[in-house]
């Protein structure tokens, strides 16, 4: 696996930071991953797009968690929209989803 | 001046008792061309060097008296005087100078002016003895590396690019080759009938001849495979025909079978190659046959044996790069036959021959260990009928993958294909993925430390009700602790790390999980029932 196995776009539409992100969230996306949620900036609202992402582990969670422990810091609220129905349970399981507003909608679903 | 050269002194080479002969390069240095002397060397043991090298100046060499076979020679070529070259207390050279062309004697400027000349010089010219050397040197280094690249070329060139695709049967292999290559070899030959060849072979020597030897024992193996049935007369022709054209002091030693793979039934012929062990559900035994080397001389006759390979029996073919390792305390133990047979014979974990034997190979030498030998380890697997699979010990699949992150993604894939036909739920398929994938990269990264070379077994059973997963590492010596229950408020405010979701992620996703250790073996279970039935998540 290598850095091309993750992408990420930033997009910025007013308050809100839309991080498009492609690929795994795992070990290989940390340093692209936090360079993204540093170009969100002071964006209100950081809103994760996991619709083209097919594969987060434990260690895409702990990514996760460390973005969310940022934006808590700063006050941003943290938004998860396109995740697919298996990652929604794990978001569900691993309690993301009671820190993080999950966007349901059809986009990106399996 | 009338005669200058300057003499050289053999020094003995690294470790060679007797003086080397200088190289080309170093030519003595004449500088009068009408009247050059001829060049002189010095052996490192005669007497002289001692003198010049304790010499405060020039020295008057034809009224010196000394048994010494170079000042003889010095006297010999009308050298007067010798300005002793030390640099650093190490003679590396004479400033000869032959009568002056008046006919009368050096005065004493004449004298000064050579040893200060003499000071300058000898630095200077051990500096360019140094630099030659170190040349020398690297133009060797650079041969013998390129020679290794030439004969790592041959040998992955000839070997299998993949391996044989058998209904019924589990064919893998492994080729590590030591640094200074080796000539081991394995080879699949399709034959008429469901039949294969398998060889397996080790020439004698290493390097780029080796790999020649090699790559024409393959060529001349496989041309009479195809025409012959028979594997004693196969071995017989090739060495017929290997013989006449083997460099001396080498042989080939070789192993060839033919594998019947409906019937499972192998008969092979041996030329000095180790014995091929068959894991059965009662042991291991040694399928023997014996014959001479290939290449050594004409006229051998090639004992045949037969045996079955019965369904969940494994045939391992080994080079000698496993039991010579050496290893264990001090690392002067061998590993050894006895060893090998025990490793294969174990019936820990999920049961693939070749990733134990590895496995038991790294634990056995030191770390940072130089390979000696080329590794090459065919293991030939005859797989239960699809009907007795379930009611036997129900193995539906046993696989491995290298400890290389992102391997857990590939065999979490190859999981899922080997379930496909229980038609599970697609979200409990998921959920078993994400728990293999989990297992994996904890077996990856904490059980075998990454190490590439050790590899991830995964097997996968489906029976009772219920699809079984067992991942198994080398860890079973440092078990690895269960983390704290991840509690993300913690982790959001700085109490806990972010990491430590694997293992609560596993637990969550399938209905059972179950870890056991047997001597180095560290094997997680995952259990999916296969209907989704009170399982409750946290």
């Amino acid at each position: 696996m290598n850095t091309t196995d993750f992408a990420a776009t930033v997009h910025r539409d007013g308050d809100v930071a839309r991080l498009e992100l492609t690929g795994e969230i795992s070990g290989v996306a940390e340093e692209g991953l936090q360079e993204a949620f540093g170009q969100a900036g002071d964006a209100r609202t950081v809103r994760l797009d996991f619709t083209a992402v097919d594969y987060i582990n434990s260690t895409g969670i702990a990514l996760i968690v460390g973005i969310l422990a940022a934006a808590r810091k700063s006050g941003q609220t943290v938004e998860a929209s396109g995740l697919a129905e298996h990652y929604r349970e794990i978001f569900r399981i691993t309690r993301l989803s009671d820190f993080m507003t999950i966007i349901d909608g059809g986009e990106g679903q399996r | 001046m009338s005669l200058l050269s300057l003499t050289r002194i053999v020094r003995r080479g690294p470790r060679a008792a007797a003086p080397v002969q200088a190289e080309e390069s170093a030519e003595p240095v004449a500088a009068a061309p009408a009247m050059a002397a001829p060049a002189l060397e010095i052996s490192p043991n005669d007497p002289i060097v001692a003198y010049f090298q304790s010499a405060s100046g020039a020295v008057a060499i034809q009224t010196l008296e000394l048994d010494s076979p170079a000042l003889e020679a010095l006297k010999q070529a009308g050298v007067e005087l010798a300005a002793p070259l030390v640099s650093q207390g190490e003679l590396v050279g004479l400033l000869n100078l032959g009568p002056r062309l008046s006919g009368q004697d050096y005065s004493r400027d004449d004298r000064k002016l050579l040893d200060s000349l003499a000071a300058q010089a000898a630095p200077a010219l051990q500096v360019a003895q140094l630099v030659r050397r170190q040349e020398a040197e690297a133009r060797s280094r650079e041969r013998i590396e390129q020679e290794l690249r030439v004969a790592t070329l041959i040998q992955q060139n000839f070997l299998p690019k993949k391996l044989p695709d058998l209904p019924g049967w589990d064919v893998s292999a492994h080729y590590r080759p030591a640094r200074e290559v080796g000539g081991d070899f394995y080879d699949f030959i399709e034959l008429p009938d469901n039949q294969l060849g398998i060889v397996i072979d080790d020439v004698t020597d290493k390097g780029v001849p080796a790999a020649m030897v090699m790559a024409a024992t393959r060529s001349v193996l496989r041309a009479s495979a195809a025409r012959i049935v028979s594997p004693g007369t196969v071995l017989g022709r090739v060495n017929e025909l290997m013989c006449p054209d083997m460099p001396p002091k080498m042989f080939v030693t070789c192993l060839y079978g033919v594998l019947d793979t409906t019937t499972g039934r192998i008969r092979f012929a041996n030329a000095g190659h180790n014995l091929p062990y068959v894991r059965t559900e009662t042991g291991t035994i040694e399928l023997r046959a014996t014959g001479m080397p290939l290449g050594l001389m004409p006229g051998i006759e090639y004992e045949e044996t037969e045996a079955v390979i019965e369904p969940g029996q494994t045939m391992l073919l080994h080079s000698d790069g496993v039991a010579e390792a050496h290893g264990g305390e001090g690392g002067r133990e061998m590993f050894g036959f006895p060893r090998l047979l025990d490793v294969v014979g174990a019936r820990v974990g999920s049961g693939e021959v070749i990733p134990r034997v590895l496995g038991e190979l790294h634990r056995f030498t030191p770390a940072g260990w130089e390979q000696e030998d080329d590794i090459t380890l065919v293991a030939v697997k005859r797989e239960w009928p699809a009907e007795a699979r379930l009611e036997s010990t129900g193995v539906d699949l046993v696989f491995s993958v290298p400890s290389v992150p992102g391997n857990e993604r590939r065999a979490s894939e190859r999981v899922a294909e080997a379930i496909a036909p229980l038609e599970l739920a697609p979200a409990r398929v998921d959920r078993l993925k994400t728990a293999v994938a989990e297992a994996v990269m904890n077996a990856i990264e904490h059980g075998n430390e990454s190490n590439a070379d050790l590899l991830v077994e995964i097997g996968v059973r489906s029976d009772d009700g219920a699809v079984a997963v067992r991942i198994t590492d080398r860890g079973g010596s440092r078990p690895i602790e269960e983390p704290d229950a991840p509690d993300l408020e913690a982790k959001l405010e700085g109490r806990q790390k972010p990491r430590g979701w694997g293992l609560f992620l596993i637990r969550s996703m399938v209905d059972d999980v179950r870890v056991e250790t047997e001597a180095d073996d560290h094997t997680i279970e995952l259990v999916l029932r296969l209907e989704e039935g009170s399982h409750e998540h946290h």
